[in-house]
């Protein structure tokens, strides 16, 4: 080599190199375009155009974001205590977290589903399921109250939940986790799986006007794992279709056992076809004990009832009623399209999305062309169900939803991004990454017949460098896309709380105006309520003691309270008088196990607090109501047990040893 | 007898100002528009003939602070009294048209107007009294302890404006006035012009 060559092949040598590093995908910083801000920009005391319902995951609760700006706007306790208002700590609360097992104060809400009616979303209610203590709850979008939660019996592992039919006729739950049912012996062998253990669909009906739940009936399956669902709809209504992974049947190691078979299924269930068995009392009656809590808006009283019965019908034996489509690779998302003749199934394993076909589906079902059973339920044949299948799209395909002009949106965990494909050509149309590895996705309104598409909004497991970082544990992390135009758009990203599953996204105009402000005092039906200061009082039942309290800027009343004893019980009920917006008032004392009391503008809150050691004991307001806030405040004299302190309140000149002793009780 | 009788479209106007004095009993007359950083939305105070309206227990549980009296329409006499004053106005406006007698429309007139004063006298005194009766044991001590709303237009009272201004019944009742005003004023110059013609 010539010595007037070296720089020439060096100058090569970098040239090469350069062109290897821009050979590299580009970052994720690239992946956002100039004018993100400009359609995220909510301006301070401007309104977002949506409201998103994020599922919290194993945080338990629902959270409410705006869209498109991602601000956090509020956290709705559901399924889990929430010290913060007292929920689940409250005497008025606790019921609400009732269940066969006792008090559960946790569990895992995975799925939002949002009331519907003609298959469009109507903004009454919004329902989400407990994954681990099988149960549903109802969400009240006018108080953002957890309304109604109940359980269900012969269940476990409540995760193909809570989707609705397009009249809210009925809200779903399947079981991922097989058991034996309640009321035989379930002290089994786990290896006689295949025997013993059964899967159910419980088909809860939600009462029109109140919005009451109740278990219609459930449906007896095989001992497989349900994974999703979504209802059918227009020609397709009066179906229901879930993913089944491992038909397998394992009950060990089931990442490999229940991976074995090329294809599992998508259930078709005529629901309408049980409601005829139903009425033609083709039901079992069965002894079980589930929770029902429903809470009162009008005694501000949470109730827990135990039901005992529930109406099986078995799905096995009762012909018409399920039927099996092959789906490949143990599915996870099972997704109907606006239309309500496609059907998506997901294969987690699969390298291809399937697309079924209802119409196909009905004339393999009309024909009788059967494909043997499984379990004694008639199994069709992929390809006669089979409308054809998106190739090559990506690798993990988990869930889809629609945009309404023939779209679909696909998220991919492992390849870690949205795919947008066309139904009737089954074309891979764009792709945009996801920062890192998307679960759910949702597009406003992607489940029903009317979507709103100017969003997709992807759910993600990973979050690594997205934020600054905050130890080993990170918050979990949602992006947005622009899908108004032909490509996705990345244009915000933001953290949610828990785990974010599926999620509503609901127009703000919908439900805005009938967000209520605070409660009516003269409508406060609570047993302890206290309307009007002079109401104030204490009163004494054996060890129990119960403080009728009231709130008002800024003082509580009584402030004063003497001879309480250790080891009395002592309920405050705390009655906040205000009839203003925004005007809560806390309530917390030294020493309490439990929590705060959160009040709301005419509400009453109960908590209960035992004493247990001789002292003087302050309580105050702690949210911060006024000016004087800080003033809001009082005490309570503990004496010992069986002391001659007499029981004697007040606030003022009314408080122990004031000028006026009118009040002191006798 | 004939200079005696009102011009048809003045006895007319008279009539009309009779009609808009009943109008007047079914809408708030005045209000107080109060705004704060803590209140974007408002509050209001409307003060009808016969009751208050608007945001009273708001307001009273805010002024509790500086130690003004609560407003309740029972400690008013004048919410006993204004309906009838009003009604027996608009009788004698209605009286006075069917009458058809100029000297009849300037008693009246002249009588109407007075009430307007001392129906507006009586509104200020009240905002004074409840702005400087304040409790001396309240929370906040007001500079001068004087907290008195504005009898018109806008006033600044610690962190809350004011702006008191008549509501839909008030400026129903100024045009009846007005529209009296107006008729006797015509009538005279129109009667002096026929004297002069005479």
């Amino acid at each position: 080599m010539k010595l007037s060559n070296v720089p020439a092949a060096l100058a090569l040598a970098a040239a090469l190199m350069l062109c290897a590093y821009s050979c590299k995908p580009k970052n994720t910083a690239n992946a956002v375009s100039a004018d993100a801000a400009q359609k995220t920009y909510v301006p301070p005391g401007k309104y977002d155009e949506f409201y998103d319902f994020v599922s919290g995951g194993f945080s338990g609760q629902m959270s409410v974001y705006g869209l498109p700006s991602g601000r956090l706007l509020r956290v709705i306790p559901v399924f889990s205590v929430d010290p913060q208002a007292g929920y689940g700590y409250s005497e008025e609360s606790k019921p609400m977290l009732n269940t066969s097992h006792g008090f559960i104060p946790w569990d895992d809400l995975h799925h939002i589903e949002a009331s519907q009616t003609n298959g469009e979303i109507d903004g009454r209610w919004v329902f989400g399921n407990g994954n681990n203590t099988p149960r549903i709850a109802r969400i009240d979008l006018s108080t953002y109250n957890t309304a109604e939660i109940l359980e269900l019996p012969n269940s476990a592992g409540n995760h193909s939940s809570p989707f609705a039919t397009e009249n809210t006729e009925y809200i779903v739950a399947g079981t991922r986790f097989s058991v034996p049912p309640d009321n035989a012996d379930g002290d089994v062998p786990i290896d006689s799986y295949k025997k013993n253990f059964l899967g159910t669909i419980s088909f809860v009906s939600v009462d029109k006007n109140s919005g009451n739940m109740k278990i219609a009936f459930q449906l007896k399956i095989p001992g497989i794992n349900l994974d999703l669902s979504h209802a059918g709809k227009g020609p397709s209504h009066g179906w229901f279709f879930f993913s089944c992974y491992n038909t397998e049947q394992a009950h060990t190691l089931l990442e490999v056992n229940a991976s074995q078979r090329d294809k599992d299924f998508i259930m078709a269930i005529n629901w309408k076809k049980a409601e005829e068995y139903l009425q033609q009392g083709k039901g079992v009656k069965q002894q079980v004990k589930y929770a029902h809590n429903v809470y009162d808006e009008k005694t501000q009283t949470a109730t827990s009832t135990i039901e005992t019965e529930v109406t099986v019908l078995d799905a096995m034996a009762l012909p018409g009623i399920a039927y099996m489509m092959p789906c490949p690779k143990s599915p996870h998302g099972c997704d109907v399209d606006p239309t309500g003749e496609y059907i998506v199934g997901s294969g987690k394993l699969a390298a291809l999305i399937p697309v079924l076909s209802f119409s196909k589906m009905m004339n393999a079902i009309n024909n009788k062309k059967f494909d043997g059973t499984y379990e004694n339920i008639p199994v069709l044949k992929y390809e006669d169900v089979l409308y054809g299948e998106v190739q090559k799209p990506g690798l993990g395909p988990l869930h889809t939803e629609f945009d309404g002009k023939g779209n679909a949106y696909t998220s991919f965990f492992i390849s870690s991004e949205i795919v947008k494909w066309n139904i009737k050509d089954l074309k891979v149309l764009d792709r945009a990454p996801t920062y890192y590895s998307i679960g759910h996705l949702s597009i406003p309104g992607g489940d029903t017949k009317k979507p709103n598409a100017k969003y997709v909004i992807a759910y993600n497991k990973i979050t690594k460098d997205r934020y600054l970082p905050t130890g080993p544990e990170l918050a979990q992390s949602a992006q947005l896309y622009d899908i108004s135009g032909d490509k996705m758009q990345l244009i915000l990203d933001f953290p949610t709380i828990g785990e974010p599953h599926y999620a509503q996204a609901i127009e703000a105009s919908l439900i805005k105006d009938k967000s209520k402000k605070f409660y009516d005092i003269m409508q406060n039906e609570n047993t302890y309520a206290a309307k009007g200061e002079p109401n104030a009082k204490v009163v004494r039942e054996g060890n129990k003691v119960h403080v009728y309290m009231t709130a008002i800027r800024s003082h509580l009343a009584p402030d004063n309270i003497e001879g309480v004893q250790v080891g009395d019980e002592v309920y405050f009920h705390v009655t906040n008088q205000e009839q203003d917006w925004d005007i809560p008032h806390g309530f917390a004392i030294k020493a309490a196990s439990t929590a705060e009391l959160l009040i709301m503008p005419g509400e009453t809150r109960t908590l209960k607090w035992v004493p247990e050691k001789v002292g003087i004991y302050p309580f105050y307001c702690t949210d911060f109501c006024s000016a004087l806030h800080q003033e809001m405040s009082g005490y309570i004299r503990i004496s010992p047990k069986g002391s001659k302190v007499p029981l004697a309140f007040g606030t003022g000149d009314k408080a122990p040893g004031g000028k006026d002793t009118t009040t002191i009780s006798k | 007898m004939k200079q005696n009788k009102l011009k048809p479209w003045i006895r007319s106007l008279t009539f009309l100002s009779a009609l808009l004095l009943v109008l007047v009993l079914f809408f708030p007359i005045w209000k107080i528009e109060l705004t704060a950083p803590q209140y974007p939305e408002g509050l209001a105070l409307q003060i009808f003939a016969g009751k208050l309206g608007g945001d009273v227990e708001i307001i009273n549980g805010l002024n509790h602070y500086i130690g003004m009296r609560t407003l309740h329409a029972n400690d008013f006499i004048e919410f006993t009294i204004l309906p009838y004053c009003i009604i027996f106005f608009a009788v004698l406006v209605f009286v006075t048209a069917i009458s058809n007698r100029k000297s009849m429309l300037y008693f009246t007139t002249v009588l109407f107007v007075a009430f307007c004063i001392v129906a507006m006298f009586d509104f200020w005194r009240w905002e004074y009294n409840y702005g400087h009766n304040l409790n001396s044991e309240a929370p906040i001590r007001v500079p001068g302890m004087a907290y008195q709303p504005p009898l018109l237009g806008y006033k600044q009272l610690l962190n809350f404006g004011a702006f008191s201004i008549p509501d839909i019944g008030g400026w129903v009742f100024i045009a009846a006035a007005v529209l009296l005003v107006l008729c006797m004023s015509f009538q005279i110059i129109i009667s002096k012009k026929e004297k002069k013609l005479l």
